[in-house]
């Protein structure tokens, strides 16, 4: 499996030849909360690198998940509509929330790679 | 992270509680909350600590809240100029709900008043501590002092296990029902215990000085029942029985009438007035108010957020939500706000507007989780709210 990379929105993105799967960070995770509720776009909608893509909801407040990188949505994870806690306990891999069949993939240059996040992360404490 | 201490210093200073290294100690997950730095939440996490205060019982730090002491037992015919309860008819331990209105009826604060042997004593909002103080020490006058308890602390313990977890340390908290209260020893330690709280679960809070309050946390925290919650469940509670949050659900802009809050208004306040906005509050009473609060119940998943506005099946703004999150009771969205009259029936399909798009909903009864207050059996059968 590759690498994950990371946005500073702390997101995840694993790329699997144009296809990149998008999730958030443990670290997101753990500073929301008990997630209830995750609104998905459709099916098919092209979304630019900076669009908002997503909307998780915790019990506290709702948060815009950001395209990390530009594209067309072909898939998105049914399974967070019946079980949204699934980001809570696997935010890294069943807790994904879609996926993009990538534009521009020069985009990839601007992610961050796992030990960057972690140093990026430490320095919000 | 450590927010406090970088504030340090300014005009707008973070307070500590008392309890304040226990919550680090615990894993709180600290933010500043009304000028003071509270645990949002702990590991277990909002849903998990909400449903420990259901099943078993929760102890919150609300030490927050301004504790005030009115010192003469004659204070409370002075303060009835100020709130529309019926106070002169308490007796020493029993306490009322009520709230400081202004002259156009709007509230300035809600709060709670004991009456005491030697006085009375009020639980006031932590954000309208100051004003309330200064409101008090205006309406009253030098002869009626009122002295806020800076060296005090307020914990809450709440849920069905309450009252069997702190019977063990002070075994007359037993002899109190729903909204009453008493000086007694815990676990040793002089406190003032009340049946009350803000969760719609039984449950009591115990105000005690500031140095003991640490301690008596460890010894309840001791027990296998309890575990702590923090700012988030407390909301996630409250907002599930229906009570409302000041500077959200009720405020200057709200009447206590619109608010749902008619109940505690006394009978013979509504025969006499005689506090501030009692001519809106009369008319009111009489005419009705052109909107009320309801509870609002989202059909989807989607939590309809404070400010969400409200439509009629047209899309014709009835009105806006003022508290909305997720009820982990229910393991649903719940909200509530202020609808027209005409449409304040529960039961009423409305709209809301989340995210620009519309979503179904529906008025509804509240509270939206049953009150379980242990009350006297004469006041079960009125069906008291």
């Amino acid at each position: 499996m590759n690498a994950l990379k990371y946005t500073k929105d702390h997101e995840w993105v694993r790329i699997e030849g144009d296809v990149a799967t998008i999730g958030i960070s443990d670290y997101a995770q753990d500073q929301l909360g008990d997630v209830v509720h995750v609104e998905l776009p459709e099916g098919g909608k092209a979304v630019a690198r900076g669009d908002e893509a997503a909307v998780i909801e915790s019990v506290k407040a709702a948060s815009e998940i950001y395209a990390p990188l530009s594209g067309e949505v072909i898939e998105v994870n049914g399974a967070l509509a019946d079980d949204p806690s699934i980001v809570n306990s696997s935010p890294l891999d069943e807790g994904w929330f879609l996926k993009l069949r990538l534009s521009d993939p020069g985009e990839l240059d601007g992610l961050l790679d796992e030990a960057a996040y972690e140093d990026f992360i430490a320095g919000l404490e | 992270m450590d927010q406090a201490r970088r504030d340090r210093g300014t005009s707008d200073e973070i307070l500590r509680t008392p309890l304040h290294a226990l919550h680090i100690e615990l894993g709180g997950k600290m933010v500043a909350f009304a000028g003071h730095e509270l645990p949002v939440r702990y590991p277990a996490g909002i849903i998990a600590e909400h449903r420990h205060a259901r099943s078993e019982a929760a102890l919150f730090d609300v030490s927050h809240m301004g504790q005030i002491a009115l010192g003469t037992a004659s204070a409370g015919e002075e303060l009835e100029r100020l709130v529309p309860a019926d106070l002169t008819e308490l007796r020493p331990g029993e306490m009322r709900y009520t709230m400081f209105t202004d002259e156009a009826a709007g509230i300035l604060d809600d709060l709670i008043v004991v009456r005491l042997e030697e006085g009375w004593m009020l639980v006031v909002n932590a954000a309208c501590k100051k004003a309330d103080l200064a409101h008090l020490t205006r309406a009253l006058g030098p002869g009626c002092p009122a002295r806020a308890l800076e060296s005090r602390a307020l914990i809450a313990l709440q849920g069905p296990s309450a009252e069997a977890v702190l019977a063990r340390h002070a075994p007359d908290c037993s002899g109190l029902v729903f909204m009453r209260a008493a000086p007694m020893k815990v676990a040793g330690i002089d406190a003032l215990v009340s049946r009350s709280g803000y969760t719609g679960e039984d449950g009591f809070e115990i105000s005690l000085a500031a140095s003991e309050a640490e301690a008596l946390a460890r010894r309840l925290l001791d027990e296998p029942e309890v575990a702590p919650a923090g700012l988030g469940a407390r909301d996630s509670l409250r907002l599930e029985a229906g009570l409302c949050l000041h500077g959200h659900d009720i405020d200057l802009s709200t009447t206590p009438i619109e608010a749902g809050l008619a109940w505690t208004i006394g009978k013979r306040r509504r025969r006499e007035g005689g506090f501030p906005g009692w001519p809106v509050i009369r008319r009111q009473l009489e005419e009705g108010a052109a909107r009320r609060r309801v509870g609002v119940r989202p059909l989807g998943a989607a939590p309809a957020r404070e400010g969400t506005e409200v439509q009629d099946l047209e899309g014709v703004p009835i009105g806006r939500i003022t508290s909305g999150g997720f009820g982990p009771t229910l393991a649903a969205p719940v909200a509530m706000g202020y609808v027209a009259s005409a449409q304040a029936r529960p039961g009423t399909p409305v709209r809301l507007i989340i995210r620009g798009k519309a979503r179904e909903a529906e008025v509804v009864r509240l509270p939206f989780v049953p009150h379980r207050y242990r009350k006297p059996e004469s006041e079960r059968r009125k069906g008291m709210p």
